[in-house]
C-alpha cells in the first residue's frame, strides 16, 4: 500500500539503523557550537550565573534537540503528508491568538497551551514552509507560473502574513513574507511576476507607510537618523554602536563588557546579544559566528541542491532562507543598518519558541538530508 | 538517474535560482562583516571613548578649606565637623513616615520636611538628599542609635567653616557663605557647584579665597546606565588650602575688642617699620558663623538697622574728619614751607577773626602766646588757624596725601575708602565754586571737607615716627609656606628736623602736665606713648547757640555728639608702634579715645618680646 504511493526505486523505506548512519553528525556539532556561544553569552548577561538565563537555554536547547532527532528521523513523506494539517493548526491557533492570546512586549503575540506559552507565528513559520513545499512539489515547472495557479499560494502566503501584521508584529511578517516569496522564487515562478509585484509594492510603500503604528514610524525615522534622538528612541541604537565600537578587534573580554554590565546596552539577552557578544569578544567573537551561521547555511544549500525531490528541495532552502533572514536582521539591526525590529539571533538569543521552533525546521532539513536520494511523485494519490 | 524530465527541468531552474539566494547570502554576510569592521576597527577609538565617557563620572571632592591663624599659629579660622543627617530615598519604604520619626529627635519644620520630599522625588532614589545640618553632638548621637528603626536615614560628617572669635575678628577675617548665581559668573572652577560648597564672601576670606580654597579633588567612579556607582576607580585626594597666617597678635585684638565693647569704634595697631597690623579692630562685629550656615531673615534686619552699624568695617571703611590729630600734619607743612618759624608765637584769644566771621578756639578764654610745639602740645585751634591761613590749602593738601591720605593704602583686607583730602583744583572741578579761606582755616585743624579712615590715620602716625618712610599696612604674613615679603621703604623727603620736632610736641601731649593727654599717659618706663588727641565735630554750632552757651557733649544726644579721636606712637625714645583709636560719638579725644590707646598701647608693648622671639624664629627657619 505504501508503495503504490511512490513512483519508483528510491522509495525504499529506511530502516533506523540507515538514518543513524544517514544522519550528519556533524551539523548537530555546529548548531552546538553555535549555541555555546549564546550560553556563554547569556552567563556573561547574569554577570557570572547560569541563572536565570543560560540554564534554562540549555534545558530549551536539549528538548530542542530531541525535536530535531524526532523530526528527522520522520519519513520525508510522512511531513509531506502532514503539510497541510500542521498549517491548517498553526493558522487556527494564529486566529485563536487574537481572541485568546495575551500580550508580551506590546504586542499580541502568545498562547498558553496549558504547560508551555507559544508564539503560534513562530510555528507559522515552519508550517508555512512546509505547505508551501508540499503545494509547489505537484505541479511541473510550466504549470507553476500559470495565473490560476497562484491562487493557493497566494492565501497560503496572505492569511498568516496578515494575522501577523495585525497582532502586530512587522519583524515576523516581514520573515514570513520573505521566506515565502524565495520559496516562490524557487519554485520557479517565472520573473515578470517578481518584477510585477516589485513595481506593485513601490507603489503601494506610501500606503503601507500610511498603516504602520506610530512606534513602527517612529524606529524607522530613529533608523534613518538615530543621532537626532540620543536619548530618546536612537538611545538603543547608539549604545549598540558604542557597544560594538569599543569592542575592538579581540574585544574587552569575556564579561567584562561596561557597555553590556552597567546596562547601557538593552535587551542584551534577547535583541541585542550579538552587541555584547562583538564587545566582549570584539570582532574576532562575532566574525567567529558569523562564520559558523555560514557553514548552517552552506550545508542547507548544499543539502537542497543535493535532494532528489521538489518538496525536500524547497524545505532545505526554506529552513535555510529562514534561518538566514532572522541573522541577517538582527546583526544588521544591531549595527544600525536597519531599524529596531524585535528579531531575535538564532540559537544564541534568550527566547524558548525561537530555539524550539528552528530546532524543529533542522530536523526537518536533516530528514530531506537522510532521505535526499527518495524520489516522490507529484501527485501522491492517497494519504496514510 | 530515475528522475523524470519534467523534475529534472524544476531541478535546473532551482538549482540556478538556489545559488542565486546563495550568492545574495554571502554579499549579505559580507556587508554585515564590513560593518563590524568598519565600526569595531576603523571608529573603534571613537566609540571606545563614548564607552568610556558613559561609564566614567568624575566627582569633586571638596578640599579642606585652609586654617587662619594669628602670628604665633593661634587658630582665628578653622573647619569643624559638621554633623549632618542625610535620606537615601531608595532605602526607605515611606518617606514620610520615616521623617516622621526622624522629626522625634531633630525637629523638621513643614517647609523643610516638603523640601525632603521634592528632592526625594525629582533626584534619583539613590542619592543622598540633605534632611539637617549643623546639628548638635548629642542629636547627632542620637539621630545614630536611632538609625535601626530610621531606614533611608544615614548621619553622615562634613567640614564647616568654624569662627572661633566670632564677632571679635569677623571683620578682619570675614566669612564665607554659599555660591550665588553671581559669583559663578566668568568662574569655571567646578568645585563652585558643588552641593554646599563655600566661597569667602568678605575680608581674608575672600582676599585670599583662592590660597584658602585650594585645589580640588576627584573621585572617578563607574556607575551604571542609571547613574548609581559601581566601584571607585581612582581617587585624586586635592590639596588642601593653604594656611594663612596673619600679622595679628590675638591677645592684643582681645583687650582691644574688650576696651570698645559697647562703642561704635575703630583701633589700629601697626608695627611702623614694617607694617605689621598687630591689632585692627571695628566695633561692634557681627557673627561669621551665622552667614556661613545662613544668616535669618531677623538676625540680618536687626544687623542692618542696628545704629553702631555692625556690618561696617570701620577701621578702613568708617571716615571721619581727622580733627586735632591732623595738627602734625598741617604743622609739618608749615615748617617745611619756611614760611612759619616754629619759634614765632601766635597770641589765643580763644578766637579768630577772617573777615565778618569768627572761627573759635575749643579752650573759650585761649591758650595766650603759642609756638609750634606749645600749639600741638595744647592742640591750640587759633594757632592753626593762622598757620594754615598762612601756608594755604594747597600746600596742606600736599603734605596729608605724603602721609597716605586721601587714597587707599593698598590694604590685603578687601573694602577700604579713600577717606579725603580737599585742595582748591578739586573745589573749582567738581562744585564750580572757589575757595574760600574760611575753609583752609578749617582745614588747619583737621575739620570740614578732610576725611580719614581709621587705617589712614595709624598709617600717618607711622610715618610721622619712623622718620618718614612710606610704610603701608600689611596683615597677611604668611600664606601656606610663603612668608611675605617687605622691601626696603622709600623715603617721603621730610624734613628730620621738623619730624622731631612733631614727635617732640607729641611726646609732650601725654607726658608733660598740661598736655591734652597727660592723664592717658604710660607710666612704665620706656613704654611711654606719645600722642594726639582730636575731638571732631559732627554738628555745626550755631552763632546763637555759642552765644547762649555751648551744649556740653553729654547733653547732646549719642548721635549729635563730637567723635573721640587718638593717635599716638611708642615707645617714645625708640618708636615702633602707632596707634589710631576712633570712637565714634565718643564725645571727646581726651577723654574717650586716649584712655584706650593707652590700655591697647600697654599691652602692644608688653607682648612685643614674644614677638620679637617669634619673628626671628620664623626668619630664621625661613634660611636654614
Amino acid at each position: 500500500m505504501v508503495d503504490a504511493f511512490f513512483s519508483s526505486g528510491g522509495g525504499r523505506d529506511l530502516s533506523l539503523k540507515d538514518k543513524f548512519l544517514e544522519f550528519n553528525w556533524g551539523f548537530l556539532l555546529l548548531l552546538f557550537a553555535i549555541s555555546s556561544m549564546g550560553f556563554a553569552m547569556l552567563y556573561s548577561v547574569a554577570d557570572g550565573s547560569f541563572d536565570p538565563w543560560a540554564s534554562r537555554q540549555m534545558v530549551r536547547f536539549a528538548i530542542g534537540i530531541v525535536i530535531l532527532f524526532v523530526a528527522a528521523f520522520v519519513d520525508i513523506r510522512l511531513w509531506m503528508n502532514l503539510a497541510y494539517p500542521a498549517y491548517a493548526g498553526a493558522l487556527v491557533l494564529l486566529v485563536a491568538v487574537e481572541f485568546i492570546g495575551f500580550a508580551g512586549m506590546g504586542a499580541q503575540r502568545w498562547i498558553n497551551l496549558g504547560i508551555v506559552q507559544l508564539q503560534p507565528s513562530e510555528l507559522m513559520k515552519i508550517t508555512l514552509i512546509l505547505a508551501l513545499a508540499r503545494y509547489f512539489h505537484g505541479l511541473t515547472h510550466e504549470e507553476v507560473s500559470r495565473l490560476r495557479n497562484l491562487f493557493v499560494p497566494a492565501v497560503l502566503l496572505g492569511a498568516p502574513v496578515a494575522l501577523v501584521l495585525k497582532q502586530p508584529d512587522l519583524g515576523t511578517a516581514v520573515l514570513l513574507g520573505a521566506v515565502g516569496v524565495a520559496l516562490l522564487f524557487l519554485a520557479g515562478l517565472a520573473w515578470r511576476y517578481f518584477i510585477i509585484a516589485g513595481v506593485g509594492a513601490l507603489a503601494a510603500l506610501p500606503i503601507a507607510w500610511n498603516m504602520l503604528h506610530d512606534y513602527q514610524k517612529r524606529r524607522v525615522f530613529t533608523f534613518l537618523d538615530p543621532e537626532s534622538d540620543p536619548l530618546g528612541a536612537g538611545y538603543h541604537i547608539l549604545q549598540s554602536k558604542i557597544a560594538l565600537g569599543s569592542g575592538g578587534l579581540f574585544g574587552k573580554g569575556f564579561m567584562e563588557g561596561t557597555q553590556a554590565h552597567l546596562n547601557f546596552l538593552p535587551e542584551k539577552h534577547t535583541d541585542f546579544i550579538f552587541t555584547m557578544l562583538a564587545e566582549e569578544l570584539g570582532l574576532a567573537g562575532g566574525i567567529a559566528l558569523l562564520g559558523l551561521y555560514m557553514m548552517v547555511l552552506f550545508f542547507g544549500i548544499s543539502v537542497s541542491l543535493q535532494t532528489r525531490n521538489q518538496f525536500g528541495r524547497l524545505i532545505a532552502m526554506g529552513v535555510t532562507i529562514n534561518f538566514f533572514l532572522y541573522i541577517c536582521i538582527n546583526v544588521a539591526m544591531v549595527m544600525g543598518l536597519l531599524p529596531v525590529v524585535g528579531v531575535p539571533l538564532p540559537l544564541v538569543s534568550y527566547g524558548g519558541t525561537a530555539m524550539l521552533t528552528l530546532m524543529f525546521g533542522f530536523g526537518l532539513l536533516m530528514s530531506v538530508y537522510i532521505h535526499r536520494n527518495m524520489e516522490i511523485t507529484r501527485n501522491p494519490s492517497a494519504f496514510w | 538517474m530515475l528522475m523524470d524530465g519534467k523534475d529534472n527541468v524544476r531541478y535546473k531552474t532551482f538549482s540556478r535560482r538556489a545559488a542565486l539566494i546563495g550568492g545574495l547570502q554571502f554579499a549579505a554576510f559580507t556587508a554585515l562583516a564590513s560593518r563590524m569592521y568598519y565600526l569595531q576597527i576603523i571608529k573603534s577609538g571613537e566609540y571606545t571613548m563614548l564607552a568610556e565617557e558613559n561609564r566614567i563620572n568624575k566627582r569633586l571632592l571638596a578640599p579642606l578649606r585652609g586654617e587662619i591663624v594669628d602670628r604665633f599659629g593661634e587658630v582665628l579660622v578653622s573647619n569643624r565637623q559638621n554633623f549632618r543627617v542625610m535620606l537615601v530615598p531608595e532605602q526607605t519604604p515611606h518617606i514620610e513616615a520615616t521623617l516622621e520619626k526622624l522629626s522625634r529627635i531633630v525637629p523638621l519644620p513643614d517647609r523643610q520636611r516638603a523640601r525632603i520630599i521634592k528632592d526625594a522625588r525629582t533626584s534619583p532614589s539613590f542619592l543622598p538628599i540633605l534632611v539637617a545640618e549643623n546639628l548638635d553632638w548629642e542629636t547627632f548621637a542620637e539621630v545614630n542609635i536611632h538609625e535601626p528603626d530610621l531606614p533611608g536615614i544615614v548621619p553622615d560628617v562634613g567640614d564647616t567653616r568654624h569662627y572661633p572669635y566670632g564677632p571679635d575678628l569677623a571683620h578682619v577675617v570675614g566669612y564665607v557663605a554659599a555660591v550665588s548665581e553671581k559669583d559663578l559668573e566668568g568662574k569655571d572652577d567646578p568645585l563652585l557647584k558643588l552641593p554646599g560648597f563655600r566661597i569667602g564672601k568678605s575680608g581674608i576670606e575672600r582676599e585670599l579665597d583662592q590660597e584658602l580654597r585650594g585645589r580640588a579633588g576627584a573621585s572617578h567612579v563607574e556607575v551604571n546606565a542609571y547613574g548609581r556607582v559601581i566601584r571607585e576607580l581612582a581617587k585624586d585626594p586635592g590639596v588642601p588650602g593653604a594656611q594663612v597666617s596673619l600679622t595679628l597678635d590675638m591677645e592684643v585684638q582681645k583687650l582691644a575688642t574688650e576696651r570698645l565693647r559697647g562703642e561704635s569704634a575703630s583701633v589700629v595697631v601697626m608695627d611702623i617699620y614694617n607694617g605689621d597690623v598687630i591689632s585692627i579692630v571695628s566695633a561692634p562685629g557681627f557673627d561669621p558663623n551665622d552667614f556661613n550656615v545662613g544668616i535669618s531673615q531677623k538676625k540680618w534686619d536687626a544687623l542692618l538697622n542696628d545704629p553702631y552699624n555692625p556690618l561696617l568695617n570701620k577701621s578702613i571703611a568708617g571716615q571721619y574728619p581727622p580733627g586735632s590729630t591732623f595738627k602734625p600734619v598741617v604743622a609739618l607743612a608749615a615748617y617745611e614751607s619756611g614760611m612759619i618759624d616754629p619759634n614765632q608765637k601766635v597770641f589765643c584769644t580763644g578766637k579768630y577773626s577772617l573777615g565778618s566771621h569768627d572761627f573759635h578756639c575749643w579752650k573759650k578764654h585761649g591758650h595766650g602766646a603759642m609756638n609750634m610745639h606749645d600749639a600741638i602740645m595744647h592742640s591750640c585751634d587759633v594757632y592753626f588757624y593762622e598757620v594754615a591761613k598762612r601756608i594755604g590749602i594747597d600746600r596742606i593738601e600736599a603734605m596729608a596725601r605724603r602721609f597716605g591720605l586721601g587714597d587707599t593704602l593698598g590694604f590685603e583686607v578687601p573694602g577700604e575708602k579713600k577717606g579725603f583730602v580737599p585742595s582748591q583744583g578739586w573745589k573749582r572741578a567738581t562744585r564750580g565754586e572757589p575757595w574760600h579761606q574760611g575753609e583752609t582755616l578749617i582745614a588747619g585743624i583737621g575739620q570740614g571737607f578732610l576725611l580719614t579712615t581709621p587705617l589712614q590715620l595709624a598709617v600717618m602716625t607711622a610715618r610721622l615716627a619712623n622718620g618718614g618712610k612710606a610704610v603701608t599696612p600689611r596683615i597677611v604674613r604668611k600664606v601656606g609656606n610663603e612668608l611675605a615679603q617687605n622691601g626696603p621703604l622709600p623715603d617721603l623727603g621730610f624734613s628730620q628736623s621738623g619730624l622731631a620736632l612733631m614727635r617732640k610736641a607729641m611726646d609732650s601731649v601725654s607726658n608733660v602736665p598740661g598736655g591734652t593727654a597727660y592723664r592717658s599717659r604710660i607710666t612704665e618706663a620706656g613704654m611711654e606713648l606719645a600722642g594726639k588727641t582730636g575731638t571732631a565735630q559732627v554738628r555745626r554750632i550755631s552763632r546763637a547757640e555759642r552765644e547762649s552757651g555751648v551744649l556740653k557733649n553729654e547733653d547732646l544726644e549719642w548721635r549729635q555728639r563730637d567723635h573721640a579721636l587718638f593717635i599716638a606712637f611708642a615707645p617714645v625714645d625708640a618708636p615702633r608702634y602707632a596707634i589710631s583709636v576712633v570712637v565714634e560719638h565718643g564725645s571727646s579725644g581726651s577723654g574717650t579715645a586716649a584712655p584706650i590707646a593707652r590700655d591697647v598701647m600697654k599691652k602692644v608693648l608688653e607682648r612685643h618680646p614674644q614677638r620679637e622671639i617669634a619673628m626671628r624664629r620664623s626668619n630664621e627657619w625661613r634660611e636654614g
